[in-house]
């Protein structure tokens, strides 16, 4: 009975999934009208149509990520803090849609080590670029790069604070496996005080009528704030410290790394990092359709016999973020 | 306590009146100071007359600010709501008072506040900071570049 459940609410997902992609096709020009030129440094600079948008161009980009959109353009990946996947996906984005790369992986070889402000490399390099994809490890240091450049800027992470591609691309992930965004449960896992993907995935999916369980160490529960913001839109969220609690409710099981230099004591950290191992015998009760999220790296949190598992989505998860980051640049630029 | 400033009952505050400038009062004593900073008040050539811990029957005690042939805009008015929300404004011309102001909270607070968040790139680079008021009462302030939310007692003034 379970599975007959199953496939016809996963049909019903698929016909309202399409009914509402269709809906942003239909002002698809506006959409692109729109984006154009615009910086993307927080989730919430674009509007929920636009993200819808922008994970409907995905679904394009997926059937056929080869295209010269890009010709003539230049990207710059400017990463003052260093980064393997992030960089090297949109590398492979801008690539792979025929623009060129230039930019550097690491501030030990930028002009930073000679003294130089950020709003200096900033002003200079947009003068030979058409976009600049930015990682930094100071929080607003996107926001500030946005006020100043000549051309826009996508943040690629700043500190602590946010990730927005990171977030579209565990949007589509969740709407690739579950086939809706709306209606769904999420239980985050891990730190839910620091993790920044939490937070703007939070602030995402809680335009969705998403219900949220939080379960991690005391030390690092999700903060007021957010719990606030899910209180004041009257969205349900449930928080404990065990990992077994709530797993069999979820739909989307979204792990994150316990950092050991978040604890101020360390046999604490000791204690707590073997608590939150997802491991394979834990899966047993879960929902057929609930999918297994993380935004790498992974350390320990999920074992790694759950990589064969049909839940595990992680891999897949960073591949979609090739797609994600080929329909975000392509809008911006206003070549699509 | 307004009475004192029409020049009727001068005894019960004990500084003088002004002829024309604006009087600034029921702030909280304990942010006078923050008051005056704000308002670049020490950078003011005319005469000053400020005086504390005054009785009041609405806050128990409040401080006050007279400030000779000095008028402010809104703006300027609104930046001492971080520290003075109960704050009146009143406008003298020729000993009285021709118009009471009193001060409300703006949207955006800019440069006169510092961002707590230590990791966040105003403290690191010349930047001006700037806050969106997120919420009134108790305020809170959410810095435009790092989004961090603050409230009051992380209030650092520049």
């Amino acid at each position: 009975m379970d599975k007959i459940k199953f496939i016809h609410t996963t049909i019903l997902r698929k016909v309202y999934l399409c009914y509402a992609f269709e809906c942003v096709k239909n002002a698809a020009n506006s959409f692109a009208m729109n984006l154009k030129n615009r910086s993307l440094v927080s989730i919430t600079d674009f509007s929920k149509e636009e993200q819808l948008y922008i994970l409907s161009l995905a679904q394009d980009f997926e059937k056929n990520p080869v295209r010269n959109l890009l010709e003539n353009r230049v990207v710059a990946t400017l990463f003052f803090e260093p980064s393997t996947r992030t960089r090297l996906s949109f590398e492979s984005a801008v690539s792979r849609l025929g623009g060129k790369i230039i930019g550097f992986s690491d501030v030990a070889s930028s002009s930073m080590t000679k003294g130089e402000t950020l709003k200096d490399t900033i002003k200079i390099v947009s003068n030979y670029c058409d976009l600049i994809v930015m990682r930094h490890y100071l929080e607003g240091a996107a926001r500030y790069a946005s006020e100043i450049s000549l051309v826009p800027i996508v943040n690629a992470g700043d500190g602590a604070n946010q990730h927005p591609t990171q977030t579209m691309l565990d949007m589509y992930s969740i709407y690739k496996t579950q086939g809706t965004l709306d209606n769904l449960k999420i239980l985050m896992v891990g730190d839910l005080k620091y993790g920044r993907t939490v937070h703007s995935l939070l602030m995402a999916m809680s335009q969705f009528n998403t219900t949220f369980y939080f379960v991690s160490p005391k030390e690092l529960m999700m903060p007021e704030e957010y719990k606030l913001y899910l209180e004041k839109l009257k969205l349900s969220y449930y928080e404990h410290t065990d990992l077994n609690e709530y797993i069999g409710e979820a739909d989307i099981v979204y792990m994150t790394r316990v950092q050991k230099e978040r604890f101020s004591d360390p046999l604490e950290y000791e204690k707590t990092k073997n608590v939150y191992i997802l491991r394979s015998e834990m899966l047993k009760n879960t929902k057929p359709n609930m999918r297994i999220l993380h935004p790498l790296p992974r350390v320990n949190e999920i074992d790694v016999e759950v990589d064969e598992h049909e839940k595990a989505y992680y891999f897949a998860q960073a591949q979609n973020g090739l797609y994600v980051r080929q329909a975000i640049i392509t809008s911006i630029l206003g070549v699509i | 306590m307004s009475c004192s400033h029409s020049g009727k009952d001068k005894t019960q505050l004990q500084v003088n009146a002004i002829r024309e400038g604006t009087v600034i009062d029921h702030i909280p004593p304990q942010n006078l100071f923050k008051v005056i900073s704000i308002l670049n008040l020490h950078k003011i050539t005319t005469q000053i007359t400020f005086g504390t811990n005054f009785d009041s029957q609405r806050m128990g005690k409040k401080a006050l600010i007279k400030i000779e042939g000095v008028f402010f805009t809104q703006e300027e008015i609104n930046k001492i709501a971080l520290v003075a929300p109960s704050a009146k404004l009143n406008l003298i011309k020729n000993y009285e008072v021709v118009q009471k102001l009193p001060v409300s909270i703006p949207d955006k607070v800019s440069g006169i506040i510092k961002c707590y968040n230590p990791n966040c790139v105003t403290n690191h680079e010349k930047v001006t900071t700037l806050f969106h008021v997120v919420e009134n009462h108790p305020i809170m302030l959410k810095c435009h570049f790092c989004e961090k939310v603050m409230t009051e007692e992380h209030f650092i003034f520049i």
